[in-house]
This record gives C-alpha cells, structure tokens and sequence, in this order.
C-alpha cells in the first residue's frame, strides 16, 4: 500500500490524506469561502441563539411564580403618562433602519460606487452604536430605578432577571462586535482595498448584520411582547 | 446570482421590504399598545415575527436567490430545533403542572405592576423611583 503511487483509487492517508480530502477537486458551494464560512457561523450561531430562547421557554412554563408584565416594565415617561414598551420599539425601528442602509450598502458596494457604501455603512454602524445606547440606558433603567437582579426582582418570578440579561446581554455583545466590524470594513471600503478583492466582504458583513437584526426580531417577540 | 457578480438586484426591492419592515413592525406594537391578550395576541405576534424573520432572511440576507446547496445548509438544520422546542414546551408544561398539584403553588398568582411596587402611578413612580 504504502509504495503504490498516490492516485484517484489510491489516496493518500494521514495528515497528507486529511489535506487531499479537503482540497479535492469538488465544490458543492457556488460561493466566496468567505461567504460559505460566514454562514456556517450564523447557523451555529443561530443553534446559540436558540438555546437561550428554548431555556427562556423551559423557565417561563416550569416558573410558577408570576411572570413580570413586561409591557409595564419596559414603559417610559415622557413627562407624562408612562407609554407602554417605547423605547423597545423605539430600538426595534433604529435596528430595522440600520438592516435597511446596510441592504443598500451592499447594493451600492456591488456597484462599486465607493463613497455611498461607506457612508451607508457608517450609518448602518451609527444605527447600531445608537441601539446599544439605547439599551445601556434600559439596563441602568432596569437597575437602578425598578431593582431588577439576575437573581431577584421586586415584580414576580425571580428568573425574570437572569433571562433578560443573558439574552439582551449576549445580543447587544453581538451589536457592538457587529459595529466595530462594519467600521472597518467601511474604512477598508474608502481606500479602495475591495477594487482588487471583489466587493463580496461588504456582502458578508451584511450577512452578520441583517443576523443580528433577524435575532432582534425573536427577542423583540418571545421576551417583549409575548 | 453566479458568485463572480455577486448579489446584484434592483434598489426598488430592498426599499419595498425596508416599509414593509416598517410597517409590520408598527403592527406588533400595536398589539401590545392595545392589550390584545390571550390566543389572538399569539398569533398575531408570532405571525408578524415570522413575515418579518422571512423578508429579512430571504430578500435582506439573498437567500431567496442562493442555490439549493446553500440554502438547505443554512435551513435545514435549525429545522431540527422545532424538535427542541416542542420537546421543551411539552417537558415544561408537564413540570409546572407537577409543582401545582403535588408542591401547592398558587395557579391564581399575579405579578406587581411597576406603579405598585413604587406606590403610585405616573408622576408619583418616577418620584418614588429617585
């Protein structure tokens, strides 16, 4: 086996074999690699996303104690009446304004019209930067005013807290990771680096954000409203 | 559609799906503004979720214009986690069920309103809360 020649009915074994299999001559996606990899990791990232939101589900049913009515707790007061669940929307339509400009992004970068992607970009991660803002001026809401731990709260069941931490935590840490990326591919975009390299990394990179905002949309569902 | 011209599409799309985004958005609020309760709050809220889960993945994300190889990859296996759900919900019922009737809890239990445990509503929360 081992002084036969290397060929198609003959392949190499070991670390050389492991090489062979994986440069084969096959390709089964008509794609950038980078593009297939980026996927990869949402749909792994997707499989995180649900374990929080299947723990979410499993607590919320199994809890007897009463779950928060988080419209109430999530309201706001603009001088008068508190406006129940407003600044929650207020995010969702920041976040949704931010997938927007960066579908166009993607559009104008394909056109290879390099000022409007990066400045569609620079507003995508304006967006994005406005939407942690905003939910770091929810959390201290949630922590100083209404006294809501990841351990306790003074509105109902106690896991309350640790699932809206973790969940809106882990979320916003992706929406930050999220604009300091596209920042950089921005500023990659302005120096003309993609003019050689093909403007699918601006496509990727939207692949993430739009994620991100796809994300939102459950959390905005299962944790707000429902 | 081939990946050496990339994802090319008329800019007209992307704005429909942006209003419709929008709009649906608004529509979900507004059934937590008017306190639809109940099966229809359900529904409703769920069936806004997926239209707009569906034009972001599909229009936002391309997919609707991948190849089938692609596409599968990246639907098929979050497919398996319905499973996972169903699974947990039916588990989850079944535990709850178990602490009412064998540890005694209280089916009848209500959470405390913001304005109740600040004492007050309104203008007197805010107080309270300072």
């Amino acid at each position: 086996m081992s002084e036969a020649a290397v060929t198609a009915n003959n392949p190499a074994r070991g670390m050389d074999g492991l090489v062979d299999d994986w440069s084969a001559d096959k390709q089964a996606y008509h794609v950038p690699w980078g593009k297939a990899m980026m996927w990869l990791f949402l749909v792994s990232d997707t499989f995180i996303f649900t374990c929080f939101l299947v723990g979410y589900l499993n607590v919320r049913l199994t809890t007897t104690a009463p779950w928060p009515a988080q419209s109430e707790i999530f309201a706001l007061s603009f001088g008068g009446d508190p406006i129940p669940l407003i600044l929650i929307a207020l995010m969702t339509f920041v976040l949704i304004s931010s997938s927007g400009t960066m579908a166009l992004a993607v559009n104008f970068g394909y056109r290879k019209d390099k000022t409007k992607t990066f400045w569609l970009i620079c507003a995508t991660a304006a967006f994005g930067a406005t939407f942690v803002g905003m939910q770091a001026f929810e959390w201290s809401k949630l922590i100083f005013e209404e006294g809501i731990r990841p351990w306790g709260n003074p509105f109902g069941a106690a896991q309350f807290g640790s699932v809206f931490f973790m969940v809106t935590g882990f979320h916003g840490l992706h929406v930050s990771a999220g604009v300091i990326y596209l920042l950089w591919v921005a500023f990659r975009v302005k120096r003309g680096y993609y003019d050689k390299k093909g403007y699918e990394i601006v496509e990727i990179a939207g692949l993430y954000w739009h994620f991100v905002d796809l994300v939102w949309v459950f959390i905005f569902a299962f944790f707000y409203l429902l | 559609m081939a990946s050496e011209a990339g994802q090319q599409h008329p800019l007209g799309v992307y704005y429909k799906v942006w209003i419709l985004l929008f709009v649906v958005s608004l529509f979900s609020y507004l059934v937590d503004f008017f306190e639809v309760q109940g099966g229809m709050r359900w529904t409703l809220v769920i069936l806004f979720m997926l239209i707009k889960a569906g034009f972001i993945v599909a229009i936002f994300m391309h997919v609707v214009w991948e190849r089938v190889a692609l596409v599968f990859t990246i639907l098929a296996p979050p497919a398996v986690l319905l499973l996972l759900i169903g699974l947990m919900s039916v588990e989850g019922l079944y535990t709850e069920e178990t602490r009412f009737v064998y540890r005694g809890h209280d089916r009848e239990a209500r959470a405390l309103t913001p304005a109740e445990v600040h004492g007050g509503g309104g203008e007197h929360a805010e107080e309270a809360a300072h």
